[in-house]
């Protein structure tokens, strides 16, 4: 049996998603360790991916409007007080529309 | 450590936690709907921007979501996270939304076109005939201690990011900002393990070589 052919570096970029997942077989793991402990160029690429990912990690995303949690929290009360007071969800739907209505015709 | 590929699905880890939020809300408890909405609120309206036209659209959407998420809530029986019900609440209305404003493309052919091209990681001309690297990657300084640095290298990440194609861009966004696991993001967008990983991969890749710019002094 022959081995299968060492992985280029053109290959080894191209890997490098699957081996952070885990999702490389048997076969293409072996090759890309036996790839990278022997190569300082690939060694530094993966180091700069997993920068890449941890930079992205860092980025901060926009809370919540606090007025969009004010009207969330007005029908969640109102889905509260129909289901002890057995309104219809058409109702509920009517009054959270019209709450959501009214917020865009004020802007 | 990586995920394992064939992950179960993000149950087992918030099994209790979701089976208290569901009790909670279901017993009509406040304060459970606020963490829900605290936690999950920027990115559903976030995800619904992928399917429709403009912020307001998006956060209607979200709402429209939360409400079926209360509508439904009895009817939860736990076989995906939480999390996961709550977004496929989300991304079903986004898509009726998005057909209805005729403005938006199938998140399904988005996919197809930007998993489709052949699009290498890395310029074909870093390296030799033989496929070796040319010049190696340089090594990167990043300390996290460097405010400036950070603060600078944030916006070049964000710059990338916004500048990829849509597909790509949300995918990333899920995995890398948001800290989905990659079931989650393939049971939300509906998409195959593979793609999810072929989008992720171009996306990253993009986002590198814009770091990498920026480091050789390049113009991003």
């Amino acid at each position: 049996m022959t081995a299968p052919p060492a992985l280029t570096c053109r290959e080894l970029v191209e890997l490098v998603t699957e081996y952070f997942e885990g999702a490389l077989s048997g076969t293409e793991q072996a090759r890309f360790d036996e790839h990278i402990s022997a190569c300082p160029g690939c060694q530094r690429y993966l180091l700069q991916m997993r920068a890449t990912i941890a930079a992205a990690g860092r980025l901060q995303e926009d809370d919540v409007l606090p007025e969009a949690q004010a009207e969330l929290l007005a029908a969640f009360r109102d889905w509260r007080s129909g289901r002890t007071n057995g309104a219809t969800q058409g109702e509920h739907r009517v009054a959270f529309l019209e709450r959501i209505l009214g917020r865009f015709r004020r802007r | 450590m990586t995920a394992p590929l064939r992950d179960p699905g993000p149950v087992s880890a918030t099994g209790t936690d979701d089976a208290r939020l569901v009790a909670e809300l279901r017993a009509g408890d406040e304060a459970a709907f606020v963490e829900l909405v605290e936690r999950h609120h920027g990115a559903m309206v976030r995800l619904a921007l992928t399917y429709v036209p403009g912020h307001a659209v998006a956060e209607e959407v979200a709402q429209e979501a939360w409400l079926g998420m209360l509508k439904g809530i009895d009817r939860f029986e736990g076989r995906s996270s939480l999390k996961t019900w709550i977004f496929r609440i989300l991304t079903n209305i986004a898509k009726t939304r998005g057909a209805r404003e005729a403005r938006s493309v199938p998140f399904s052919a988005l996919l197809h076109d930007e998993a489709a091209e052949d699009e290498p990681a890395v310029a074909p001309s870093r390296f030799s005939p033989e496929g070796a690297w040319r010049a190696a990657p340089r090594e990167w300084e990043i300390s996290p201690e460097n405010r400036a640095l950070s603060t600078e290298l944030g916006g070049v990440v964000r710059g990338a990011m916004e500048a990829l194609p849509p597909a790509q861009r949300e995918v990333m966004r899920l995995r890398d900002i948001e800290g989905w696991s990659a079931p989650e993001v393939c049971n939300v967008l509906a998409l195959s393990e593979t793609n999810q990983r072929v989008l992720l991969h171009r996306a990253r890749a993009k986002v590198r070589r814009s770091i990498e710019q920026y480091f050789d002094g390049g113009t991003v």
